[in-house]
């Protein structure tokens, strides 16, 4: 097993450091041939599993990511920035990316980007991808536990709502009109934002079937003003769809408003 | 008329203090993240004396007045199906012997005893489907366990809310079986009334003061007015069979394009008993846990077929559930799937109306 990493914050290797004890059983099931941050140095070698952090949004890193492919028989993104292009896809919505760098770093020119930052799956092949801003160790677990045992991970991807309601949680949406956005979310954080009575913020991505234009007039209704619920839909996920889609719609709107 | 008798309201906690000598735990309707769940009770000023619910398709809020009452509201976000119908029950581990064979270990179902005060006449009603669903030969022995520790102490809905219904479908809102007692809420106490031999027990051991006339004509009373204040209503089941041939109706895009397919209409619903079946595998490969889990037909997994969703539109899954619950069930249970609580329009985050979309596609025209 391989952990590589690409632009990321390194939050979803720690939720593989935090595993506690189930990390000693994993030592006895795997056998961890580079992994940066807990030691092992060989991003080279083959492996069964790779799992990959970050997003791809240097030419280093587009090139290096087909090389773990090759190399690789499964490739498991971990977390929105391999899966989505995470916070970092955000400039793909700027185009005055460049006017920024130059206002804050003092040598921009060492900064060497790609236009846009993207999920893995635009640059090659992925067998399985974890959501999840980090994701957390039961997801990690799950995948290592089914490969183990020959069959193909599962990744539920129904809406946070479900797992919510299963854990007897009273809707915070329905109760203070809030604006939660579990029913159009991905499943796998075990609701842990509506357990501690806050809205979810979409941090584990887009579920299946999501309807995000009818939740984002549900939350108009709530009264929040156009660019409050394109900031809901533009946040951790601003480059998957359907996200992108209904977020960009409410800051052009927004931006008619303003006009 | 069943046996009854008056009991103070002062007197109210001789009665928790029984039911919880009797049961593991007693659970009883308290104010928990602004809504009215139910919760380990041990004294009667833990209910929620004062308060009412205010509902409306997608609203919830609880609002606190003067009421000397406790049981001034219709419901919370659960009936008694995550206290029978556990949200994931583990159902077996299997382990895989050194010779590769295979062993199976189911797990056991545990004896249970849960009393629980505040049931609702809808509550009844929907634990009798889950009843005829769970426990239909050969039976499930978790819900069968859970069910048979019940003790069930029903109080007659007064303050019916906006979004119930249950007068129309005869499920309330006055219980009529399936509890041990049953109280009436006057605003000097309750008139408590048997329904089973275990509730006879409890009862006599209760010492309550005879019923005057003029609390039982105030019962009735209060009663009438809890049918009469309802707005909304779901036609006859011979019509709502006819939801069958509605499969083409254009209808059910219109409302797929509000409804956002979260499920959480029937993770509220207290008659829902839709799960799925989960593995989940150990690091070890030589162990793996099974587990029955909620699940809901507005979840792509829950149509797969050959690993096809057979239900992959929003409009298929609100036709599923709309038709199953309202027409489908009438075949297999005998009546509709619906006792009129009115949760899944209170708790759909966009507050979508079952009555309303049922209207539409029947054509229906209330006066």
């Amino acid at each position: 097993m391989a952990v590589h990493k690409f632009s990321s914050c390194d939050g979803c290797q720690l939720a593989l450091l935090n595993l506690g004890e189930s990390l000693l059983a994993l030592q006895e099931a795997v056998e961890i041939v580079h992994f940066l941050e807990a030691g092992p140095s060989d991003p080279e070698a083959p492996v069964d599993i790779a799992f990959v952090e970050g997003s791809i949004s240097t030419a280093e890193e587009a090139e290096r990511i087909a090389r773990v492919r090759e190399h690789s028989r499964y490739l498991v993104t971990i977390g929105a920035c391999a899966t989505s292009g995470g916070l970092q896809a955000l400039r793909n919505l700027d185009r005055s990316e460049r006017a920024w760098r130059e206002a804050i770093y003092a040598r921009p020119e060492f900064i060497d980007s790609l236009d846009q930052a993207t999920p893995v799956r635009e640059h090659v092949a992925v067998d399985l991808e974890l959501w999840g801003c980090p994701i957390n160790g039961r997801q990690i677990l799950g995948a290592i536990a089914s490969l183990l045992h020959g069959v193909p991970p599962i990744e539920d991807a129904d809406k946070v709502c479900l797992e919510c309601k299963r854990q007897g949680r009273v809707c915070t949406l329905v109760t203070r009109g809030v604006p939660c956005m579990g029913p159009v979310t991905h499943t796998g954080c075990g609701a842990l934002c509506p357990a501690f009575g806050r809205d979810c913020y979409g941090c584990y991505g887009p579920a299946e079937n999501p309807n995000g234009d009818a939740l984002a007039r549900r939350f108009e209704g709530l009264g929040l003003l156009p660019e409050a619920i394109a900031r809901h839909f533009l946040f951790i996920h601003s480059h998957a769809e359907p996200f992108r889609t209904v977020g960009t719609a409410w800051r052009a709107q927004r931006e008619k408003d303003d006009a | 008329m069943n046996q009854s008798g008056f009991l103070p309201r002062a007197d109210l906690q001789r009665l928790i203090d029984r039911l919880r000598r009797e049961h593991a735990d007693c659970l009883g309707p308290q104010v928990r993240d602004e809504a009215i769940v139910f919760a380990s009770l041990e004294r009667a000023e833990q209910l929620p004396f004062g308060y009412l619910d205010r509902q409306r398709p997608g609203s919830y809020r609880l609002e606190f007045g003067d009421s000397e009452r406790a049981f001034a509201w219709a419901n919370g976000p659960q009936a008694l199906k995550p206290l029978v119908f556990e949200p994931e029950q583990p159902m077996w581990h299997s382990v895989r012997d050194p010779d590769g064979s295979l062993q199976f270990h189911p797990v056991p179902a545990k004896p249970s005893s849960l009393a629980v005060i505040g049931v609702r006449a809808c509550d009844l009603a929907a634990l009798a489907l889950q009843d005829a669903h769970f426990l239909e030969e050969p039976g499930d022995p978790w819900y069968a366990a859970r069910r048979e520790g019940l003790f069930l102490v029903a109080v007659h809905c007064t303050h019916p809310a906006e979004t119930c219904f249950c007068a129309s479908t005869g499920d309330g809102p006055s219980c009529g079986a399936g509890f041990d007692l049953a109280l009436h809420e006057l605003d000097e106490g309750f008139i408590v009334e048997v329904g089973s031999d275990a509730g006879q027990a409890v009862f006599e051991a209760l010492q309550t003061l005879p019923v005057a006339p003029g609390q039982r004509a105030a019962a009735e009373a209060q009663q009438a007015r809890a049918a009469e204040v309802q707005q909304r209503r779901l036609p006859a089941p011979a019509r709502l069979a006819e939801l069958m041939q509605a499969a083409t109706d254009p209808h059910w895009e219109e409302v797929a394009e509000r409804c956002l397919s979260c499920g959480n209409c029937t993770a509220v619903c207290p008659s829902c008993f839709c799960h799925r079946h989960a593995e989940t595998p150990a690091l070890d490969p030589s162990r793996s846990g099974h587990a029955r889990v909620w699940d809901s037909c507005f979840s792509a997994a829950h149509s797969l077929l050959h690993g096809r969703p057979l239900r992959a539109q929003t409009a298929q899954r609100y036709r599923q559930w709309l038709t199953h619950k309202l027409a489908g069930w009438q075949v297999q249970y005998g009546r509709i799937g619906c006792v009129g609580c009115g949760r899944c329009i209170s708790w759909c985050p966009v507050g979508i109306d079952l009555t309303a979309e049922v209207d539409a596609i029947l054509g229906e025209v209330h006066d």
